[in-house]
């Protein structure tokens, strides 16, 4: 038995994404908030049955847009009226027509690198280790199985307590998590 | 309601029409299907003989261009008045090709079809590997490639700044962010394949590299909002991204005065033809690659019968174009332009126009019929057809305008060197390289997604009750 201190959790495994969506539904209402499901492709109904809230993504990812925005027509402005001003064809230094389309690309550019950096950052990847991975069974994560682990952290946890709820969920297994 | 009228993937379809995906299959045999062909051990001897072609070829474009290097773009055909030639008619080939696979990627992904599902992924990995081929061309077009740098800008000795009024430096930005956008959206969609792949593999060395590669990712619920948070707003962002791609593109020529350059119309021709060509490449992929790897479960005549649409569409967008081009050249009343046009149409290059005539506009009406969308061979051809009707274009363009423009005292004829072809069989080569090791080491169809089409990931919590 591993003792309360190096134990991370419990973890339930499920056949199928419905199983997973009540069982998560079921341990919400019971009162478990520490806990997160797995499953091998996006759940929609998932996410809000752990009660979680929108992601701050779209809010990241408008002000790196706006930044690309700013930034890009700065730098040309800055580039062609004040660092090296030429006169081309009599065009006004700040000719800002000629200047919208590397402005449009550089905010292209900041938005999508914000939402791919902000979505590793608010995930906390890369994390090349957790402790969901010392279950051997969690490798079936990534192919058909379907995880919910509860963990020790928890307020309600308790572990024969919260193994009793477990099972009454019609798990496949229920396996305890190393830290 | 029967099943198949329950089934997400079928809604709107009527009964002949193939299913987006084989019915049988559950979770674990897609995984299993998609993730063999990478993580068997033994490397089929007939991806070894299609890789070592490819290589050679590749190599042809290596020794064109050391010699370039040495002697100068004196080596090409190119001249005064043709300064563009090959290198740009290529560049602007290989870039068309690309938009296919955002396209399949970003914009079907937000109007919600599912078909796109199964082709996505190599669908843009061969869009990176046109963005690298064409990039390759006006960087050795410079005559100078080792200062391509001085495009950027940067703070530099010299103090001087790139010319942001001209439309070579906004092809610098939209490329290059194009680049830049494709990748992370290919390696955003690959990622939870990756931790599949380290799940699976078998070799310690497989799954350190897929393990890296994969950076933990667990299939978390809170992960994956997120992560489908950023997938949509990353497709949001590319689909003016592909749009603005191509006009840029376009702006290269249509900003400059030269006749048969300098139209309004090239923007959304150009957009429609890089598409045309895009999925004509998709198609030239798809077929050999579904038939070899056994792939006609995931890759169903429904998807081919939609390219075939996609291409039919935009390829009577390209033929609106032509006509138009055609049309204003005479109805202008500019002499310039109105040589051009008949310059083009009866001139020392009037045959290879007719020819992109008849393969960009007449054979592609035979996809008109039904039987020839759902002939695999037939498809194959028009699309092969559509590629090269797609690379005249580009040169009837580029060549036509600039050999003969204002003056006739300046006229000139241009001829590609052996050089000039070796470089675009190269790149050819490239291409194919690029795509052989992919196909080796990388899911080719995203294993996620096609779980997340299966019948069984519906969620629907009636059924069980605890």
């Amino acid at each position: 038995m591993t003792s309360a201190s190096t134990l991370y959790g419990l973890m339930a495994e499920f056949d199928d994404a419905n199983a997973l969506v009540a069982a998560t539904r079921r341990a919400h209402d019971e009162g478990y908030r520490q806990m997160d499901a797995y499953s091998p492709f996006p759940i929609e109904e998932l996410h809000e049955a752990l009660g979680s809230h929108h992601s701050r993504l779209p809010l990241i990812v408008l002000i790196g847009g706006l930044c690309g925005c700013v930034g890009g027509y700065a730098l040309q402005y800055w580039a062609a009226a004040i660092a090296y001003p030429l006169n081309v064809g009599g065009r006004p230094f700040n000719s800002w027509p000629s200047f919208i389309p590397v402005t449009f690309e550089c905010t292209i550019l900041v938005a999508a690198l914000s939402a791919v950096l902000g979505m590793l950052a608010l995930n906390g990847l890369p994390m090349p280790h957790h402790p969901v991975f010392n279950v051997p069974r969690f490798a079936l994560a990534s192919r058909n199985r379907f995880f919910l682990c509860i963990e020790v952290k928890d307020r309600k946890f308790e572990l024969e307590s919260t193994r009793r709820f477990l099972e009454t969920l019609e798990p496949r297994e229920v396996s305890t998590v190393a830290e | 309601m029967t099943p198949a009228d329950q089934d997400p993937n079928r809604a709107g379809v009527g009964s002949g029409t193939p299913p987006v995906i084989a019915p049988g299959h559950t979770f674990g045999s897609v995984t299993d299907k998609i993730s063999a062909i990478v993580l068997t051990r033994k490397t089929p001897r007939g991806w070894w003989f299609g890789f070592l072609i490819a290589f050679a070829l590749m190599n042809v474009m290596m020794v064109a261009i050391t010699y370039l290097f040495v002697k100068g773009t004196g080596i090409w055909g190119i001249n005064i008045p043709v300064g563009w030639g090959f290198a740009i008619v290529n560049f602007v080939w290989w870039i068309g090709i690309g938009h296919a696979g955002t396209l399949i990627s970003a914009i079907l992904l937000l109007l919600k079809q599912t078909w796109r599902t199964s082709i996505n992924r190599f669908a843009e990995a061969m869009t990176l590997f046109a963005v690298a081929c064409a990039g390759i061309f006006p960087i050795i077009h410079t005559g100078r490639p080792w200062l391509a740098y001085w495009l950027f800008p940067y703070p530099n000795t010299m103090g001087v700044w790139p010319q942001f009024r001209s439309p070579l430096v906004w092809d610098v930005f939209a490329v290059s962010t194009y680049a830049t956008v494709s990748l992370l959206f290919w390696y955003v969609g690959l990622i939870p394949d990756l931790a599949t792949l380290r799940d699976r593999s078998q070799s310690p060395i497989g799954r350190v590299v897929y393990g890296m590669l994969a950076m933990g990712w667990r299939g978390s619920a809170r992960h994956w909002h997120r992560y489908e948070t950023a997938y949509l707003l990353l497709a949001g962002l590319a689909t003016p991204l592909v749009v603005s791609v191509h006009t840029v593109v376009s702006f290269d020529f249509a900003v400059a005065i030269v006749p048969g350059w300098h139209t309004t119309i090239f923007p959304p021709y150009f957009v429609a033809g890089a598409i045309y060509s895009g999925f004509a490449m998709v198609l030239t992929l798809a077929i050999p690659i579904r038939a070899i790897y056994k792939l006609e479960d995931f890759i169903t005549l429904r998807h081919l019968e939609n390219m075939a649409k996609v291409m039919l569409v935009t390829g009577l967008i390209v033929a609106y174009g032509y006509t138009i081009e055609a049309f204003i050249a005479w109805y202008g009343g500019n002499k310039y332009e109105g040589f051009m046009m008949w310059n083009r149409m009866t001139g020392p290059y009037a045959p290879v126009y007719w020819l992109l005539i008849c393969c960009n506009i007449v054979i592609p009406q035979a996809l008109w019929s039904r039987r020839v969308r759902t002939n695999t061979k037939a498809l194959f051809v028009i699309a092969i057809i559509v590629n090269i009707g797609m690379w005249l274009e580009r040169f009837i363009i580029v060549v036509t305008s600039l050999h003969r423009d204002f003056l006739p005292s300046s006229w000139g004829m241009y001829n590609p060197t052996i050089w000039d072809w070796a470089t675009f069989v190269g790149t050819i080569g490239l291409f194919l390289t690029l795509l052989f090791l992919f196909l080796r080491f990388l899911p080719m169809i995203s294993i996620a997604e096609m779980r997340a089409i299966l019948p069984e990931a519906k969620v629907d919590e009636d059924l069980r009750v605890i």
